[in-house]
């Protein structure tokens, strides 16, 4: 995996709450055998009207939300399925980092493991990315902060197995693998067999 | 020795490293469930490292989600479903073939829904890890496993290694005590559970259903209640195992046999939350005053009585959002509005006591004119047990449809969808925007008031069809 270590970006803002991953990423483009290319079905039924064409409306459809690789979400994005395409079709999109009050925890370990950051912060500094949307934002993952325009940090918890991966760009298969011999012990010296 | 909850009993019996603050925990997975949609990725990085699957004995494989649900005899039929969904089922079986997985394949008796099969076969068993590429893999905590879903990248370590790393989850105690009034089902407990504790109530957590309401449940209701946790944020839900759940497991195909059957119960009944143990959190109800419960928004914690007013949100606009989607109006109840279509099946609710459930409602008496009524077993064996019973002309005869085994209309992703601004009326787990097709407005219930909308062509309370 590439590391992850600063993002520096304006961001966009869907103040929406409890935003699903169907939302993300609806079934009927899970057919998919590959993880690529998903970027295009991100936020699809948002991003198009009934007949197809672009929803200007849409934040993400705006002139000024190009090039924006900050998302800022309302409250708890990425509640439901495990779809790890959910994260997958945001990366494509363009998405680095996730930021809102609270982030649905298969969606968050998914995140990890691709390199999208989650972003967790006080309701405090939420309610002012809300309301400053293209706000020149940085996040530095190593010292796990979100660094505001004004240049006040803002700290965010990030598991320090995850973030250490994620800056090394370590892949945790490989981690996993080199524990070979553990497991082999787990399984001898279990009482009873599955 | 310090008391201990059941969750910890489980996690503890599996940890191949111990957590650190550096690392987190290694766990065994006893039991990985696979299916076509979540799984092509992870066996494409297998592929590319040359790993094996560490223990195709530990894996139980099946296709569900975009399947079709009308008859297939061969591949060539799967044209219903569209080339993609078609290509996904193909590359599972290629993947169980050359990786050395038996794959429950089209036309075995045993394929279903994931969460459905696994306690169908006995492979779910209490005290297990179980983990598969599907949130709803919270079902199998029914029987007092240790089950969450899990995305591909993990399918691909459990795959390699049979270990995941995770960080030790807290525990939230949801006790539902009294009894349960006549017309209301296990549906209608989660529903009220996800509505007071909400969508995120239960992030970080692994929840343990306690209290006499719980275990006086049969064991596909408690599945049911399980199997919603991920919808309260949770991504297990567990209740503790007892006579009820080792009856049910008795002389499965997959279950202990013989001396192993009691020694496995003996080890089994240790499995309960020591008194006096702490969790975390924890929230209760009573059932006494339960009533059938059903979703007005978007999300499964926008949730009200049947004949309650749908609240009023206030000005918070992703309320206002909610209900403009699913055309409702605060202050009326959900009685008013007609239906389009019914969906009795998932995993949530596709078991026979939810088919037994719909067809009690049906029973002599019709869908209504203009509502489309579909009812998918939640497997095959499902389906040839309530077509020993009947069920299947009760339902036909009423002039629903009667289905193939699978996902279906909960996920739409197989070409059964609701339909652009349809109401549907539905047993299935999520009634997000669009969850049941472009469009679809989602109502969730119970089989019973799946049953009585579809009869009366309205959301309907069922208790005036007993």
């Amino acid at each position: 995996m590439k590391p992850v270590k600063r993002i520096r970006s304006r961001s966009v803002v869907l103040p929406t709450k409890d935003i699903d991953t169907d939302q993300i990423i609806a079934a009927r483009f899970l057919t998919t055998t590959s993880r690529e290319g998903l970027g295009q079905s991100a936020f699809y039924d948002l991003r198009h009207n009934k007949d197809g064409s672009e929803n200007a409306e849409f934040a993400l459809n705006k002139p000024e939300a190009k090039g924006c690789n900050i998302l800022v979400a309302g409250n708890n994005f990425g509640c439901g399925s495990s779809r790890e395409h959910a994260p997958w079709a945001l990366l494509d999109y363009g998405f680095e980092a996730i930021i809102s009050t609270e982030i649905a925890d298969i969606f968050r370990n998914n995140s990890l493991k691709n390199g999208l950051i989650p972003v967790v912060v006080d309701d405090a500094t939420h309610e002012w990315l809300l309301k400053n949307p293209g706000a020149e934002l940085e996040i530095d993952v190593k010292r796990a902060t979100l660094v505001l325009p004004n240049g006040d940090s803002v700290p965010f918890p990030i598991d320090g197995f995850a973030k250490y991966c994620l800056v090394e760009g370590i892949d945790q298969l490989g981690y996993l693998l080199q524990q070979s011999d553990k497991i082999v012990a787990f399984e001898e010296a279990r009482t009873w067999t599955p | 020795m310090s008391q201990s909850t059941l969750f910890e009993k489980v996690w503890s019996d599996h940890v191949v490293v111990d957590e650190t603050t550096n690392t987190p925990a290694m766990l065994y997975i006893d039991l990985h469930i696979i299916h076509e949609v979540t799984t092509p990725q992870a066996f494409t990085v297998l592929r590319e490292r040359a790993l094996p699957v560490r223990r195709p004995d530990l894996t139980l494989a099946t296709m569900d989600h975009s399947t079709p649900t009308t008859p297939v005899s061969s591949f060539k039929d799967l044209a219903v479903v569209g080339e993609s969904a078609a290509n996904q089922i193909r590359q599972m079986e290629q993947n169980c073939d050359e990786f050395g997985i038996d794959l429950i394949g089209f036309g075995h008796q045993n394929r279903g829904i994931v969460h459905v099969i696994g306690p169908e076969l006995g492979a779910t068993q209490p005290g297990k890890t179980i983990v598969c590429g599907d949130s709803h893999s919270s079902t199998h905590g029914a029987f007092g496993a240790l089950a969450f879903g899990i995305g591909t990248t993990e399918v691909g370590h459990v795959l390699a290694t049979q270990c995941l790393l995770q960080r030790k989850p807290k525990t939230l105690a949801v006790s539902v005590d009294g009894r349960l009034p006549a017309g209301v089902s296990a549906k209608d407990i989660i529903l009220a559970v996800i509505g007071k504790i909400g969508v995120d109530g239960g992030t970080g957590h692994v929840i343990e259903y306690r209290g006499d309401a719980i275990a006086a449940l049969d064991m596909e209701s408690r599945m049911t209640i399980c199997n919603m946790s991920i919808e309260g944020g949770a991504r297990a839900g567990m209740i503790a195992p007892d006579d009820t759940t080792f009856e049910y497991l008795a002389g499965r195909p997959r279950s202990p046999q013989g001396s192993g059957w009691d020694e496995a119960v003996r080890r089994w009944r240790a499995l309960q939350t020591d008194t006096g143990a702490a969790f975390d959190k924890s929230v209760s109800f009573s059932a006494d005053s339960l009533q059938p419960m059903v979703t007005f928004g978007t999300n499964p914690g926008m949730v009200v009585g049947i004949n309650d007013p749908v609240p009023d949100g206030g000005d918070d606009p992703s309320f206002r959002k909610a209900l403009d989607y699913m055309q409702v109006e605060s202050g009326k109840p959900m009685t008013e509005l007609a239906v389009d279509v019914v969906f009795v099946g998932s995993c949530t609710n596709g078991r026979l006591s939810d088919i037994e459930e719909a067809a009690r409602v049906l029973q002599g008496r019709k869908v209504a004119d203009g509502v489309r009524m579909l009812v998918v077993p939640g497997s095959q064996q499902v389906k040839n047990q309530a077509e020993d019973k009947g069920l299947d002309r009760i339902i036909t005869d009423a002039g629903a449809e009667w289905r193939e085994a699978g996902c279906s209309m909960c996920i739409g992703m197989n070409g059964d969808t609701v339909g652009q601004g349809k109401l549907s009326v539905s047993t299935s787990n999520r009634n997000f925007e669009g969850r049941q097709g472009i469009g679809a407005r989602t109502v969730l219930a119970s089989p019973a008031t799946a049953a009585a909308s579809a009869v009366r062509g309205r959301v309907t309370d069922p208790r005036a069809f007993s």
